[in-house]
């Protein structure tokens, strides 16, 4: 099993999500984080006091797959996410050792 | 005989309406108005100022700037009856202060009058006005400062500092004895608080990481719905020290919702060319700079001057706080001084300027023939901002003596004073 993570632009969420339902993810988790690599902050003005706001809001959609779903998930990411500008995000695959699914007890593929 | 008598009880019939009695007489106008300015003016401070302070505040300590106001309120308000009323308004010792026969309204009784109002309306007008002033002050020193020491520090002020300022402008004392003009509170209010809170803010040091750290606003929603509430409460701060429901009222409500907005609208666009950008904190704190310049003003000029006391507020306003504070280097956090202070400044030298007989027969200043009326404006704010620095930092002795220290430990600044003191948060949001 494989944990696909993606760092995207917050409005792309609704398109991804989409996407991802299509083909035939039917669960998933996301958290707002803030982050930047390339694409620089912004710049807030308060009586005077300029502050540079480094961090910029992104959504992170965290989803468990099956090892050989691993590549269409990733091209659904890639597709849905992208607006070519800076700051279109990344995507992360890690090694997963176990899941349960906690109403029936069931492990392993069978839980994701 | 019968023509005596007849005299004699046309005479008594007749007699409450002889001018003999005009002047110490209810009118019931005139009362009703005065207890709804009064109204609007205590919003002003729970409501008004607690929420525009509250949302410059950084998220951690909204609820202690809040509070901070909230109690300034409600301790004036006690101090205000007990002692200070009478401070105020007693009868004048050497020019200077009232006495301490009016303690706990001795001698007020429910039919008393001033002028054609209760005298317990009047107090309790007058009161709004010296708890606004000493709640201005924490705005220069929020999110350091100890709550039992501001307590502490409100009651000795009210009593020691805004007290003896209120009767020399209204009370009989010496700067309405030479002629000095503050329709509404210039003087005692404005320059009082904003030099009190640069002296505070000085003694107390600036916030840790002050100039490094970014100090969000909580809210500039707030901020703004506060500044609001303060522009609805303005009338009757202004309007409302008129002491009557009558024409000058009126002047003085036109040329303060005039100043206000050209105000608020010159500070945007001295923003907007400045900075690039117009915010909504800028155009909420040029409403504000308006109306604190107008106070002084409000019952003496005419229409045009207001236009010119409001755009110079606006300028002015942004310039001293958007520019040079910063240069200065000191953290009057939320600009008690820069707004307050500079602001009151302006309007109080602009009552000197602009004062009208036409409006006010007990005014006129410089562009109507009168240029001393320019110095003695100048010798009030002098005046004012020397004894408040003076009888602000006696103040400041006291309580510190009192509490054992002004500022917050080092780990509850950085923790913020919602969690660290009062084990609240601004807001529960999912």
């Amino acid at each position: 099993m494989k944990k696909i993570e993606a760092i995207i632009k917050p409005f792309k969420l609704d398109d991804v999500k989409e996407a991802l339902n299509e083909i035939g993810i039917q669960g998933m988790t996301i958290s707002e984080v803030k982050g930047y690599g390339r694409q620089k902050g912004h710049k807030e003005i308060y009586r005077g006091a300029e502050y540079v706001v480094d961090f910029i809001p992104k959504i992170k959609i965290e989803i468990v797959v099956q090892s050989d779903w691993v590549d269409k998930v990733i091209e659904a990411i890639k597709t849905s996410a992208l607006t070519g500008k800076l700051g279109d995000g990344k995507i992360f695959v890690a090694n997963i050792e176990e899941a349960v699914r906690v109403r029936t007890g069931e492990t392993g593929e069978d839980a994701i | 005989m019968n023509l005596k008598k007849l005299m004699l009880v046309l005479g008594l019939v007749l007699m409450p309406f002889s001018t003999a009695f005009a002047a110490d007489e209810l009118n019931s106008g005139d009362t009703a108005w005065i207890i709804v300015a009064t109204a609007l003016v205590m919003m002003m401070t729970p409501a008004g100022l607690a929420l525009f302070y509250g949302g410059m505040s950084r998220y951690k300590n909204l609820l202690n700037t809040y509070a901070m106001t909230f109690a300034a309120y409600c301790l004036s308000s006690i101090v205000w009856v007990a002692w200070g009323y009478s401070l105020a308004f007693g009868k004048d010792i050497g020019g200077v202060v009232g006495g301490l026969e009016h303690f706990l309204f001795a001698g007020i009784g429910v039919d008393s009058l001033y002028g054609s109002i209760p005298t317990s309306v009047f107090a309790l007008f007058q009161m709004t006005f010296a708890c606004i002033t000493v709640a201005l002050v924490l705005g220069s020193v929020v999110d350091r400062m100890k709550f039992s020491s501001w307590i502490v520090f409100t009651v000795l002020w009210v009593t020691i500092v805004y007290a003896p300022v209120c009767h020399w402008a209204w009370g009989g004392g010496w700067m309405a004895g030479m002629g000095a003009l503050d329709f509404a509170g210039g003087t005692v209010v404005h320059i009082n608080a904003g030099v009190a809170g640069l002296v505070l803010c000085l003694v107390l040091g600036k916030r840790i990481g002050y100039g490094k750290e970014a100090m969000f606003p909580s809210s500039v929603t707030l901020t703004a719905l506060g500044a609001a509430l303060l522009w609805f409460g303005w009338f009757g701060f202004n309007a409302g020290s008129e002491l009557a429901a009558d024409g000058l009222a009126g002047s003085a409500f036109l040329v303060t919702n005039t100043s206000a907005a050209t105000a608020a609208m010159a500070w945007m666009c001295a923003e907007w060319l400045s900075d690039g950008q117009p915010t909504l904190l800028g155009i909420a704190s040029g409403a504000v700079a308006g109306l604190v310049a107008i106070t002084p003003a409000a019952g003496f000029v005419n229409l045009g001057s207001s236009l010119i006391i409001g755009l110079g507020a606006g300028i002015i306003g942004f310039i001293f706080v958007a520019k040079l504070k910063h240069k200065f280097g000191y953290d009057d956090s939320l600009d008690a001084f820069g707004v307050h202070g500079i602001c009151g400044i302006w309007g109080a030298l602009a009552t000197g300027l602009f004062a009208s007989p036409a409006v006010n027969a007990a005014g006129r200043g410089l562009f109507y023939g009168n240029p001393k009326q320019l110095w003695i404006q100048l010798v009030s704010i002098a005046g004012t901002a020397v004894f408040s620095a003076v009888a602000t930092l006696i103040v400041i002795g006291i309580t510190r003596l009192l509490t054992g220290g002004l500022r917050i430990d080092k780990d509850s600044e950085i923790q913020g004073l919602d969690n660290a003191f009062h084990g609240e948060r601004g807001f529960e949001i999912q």
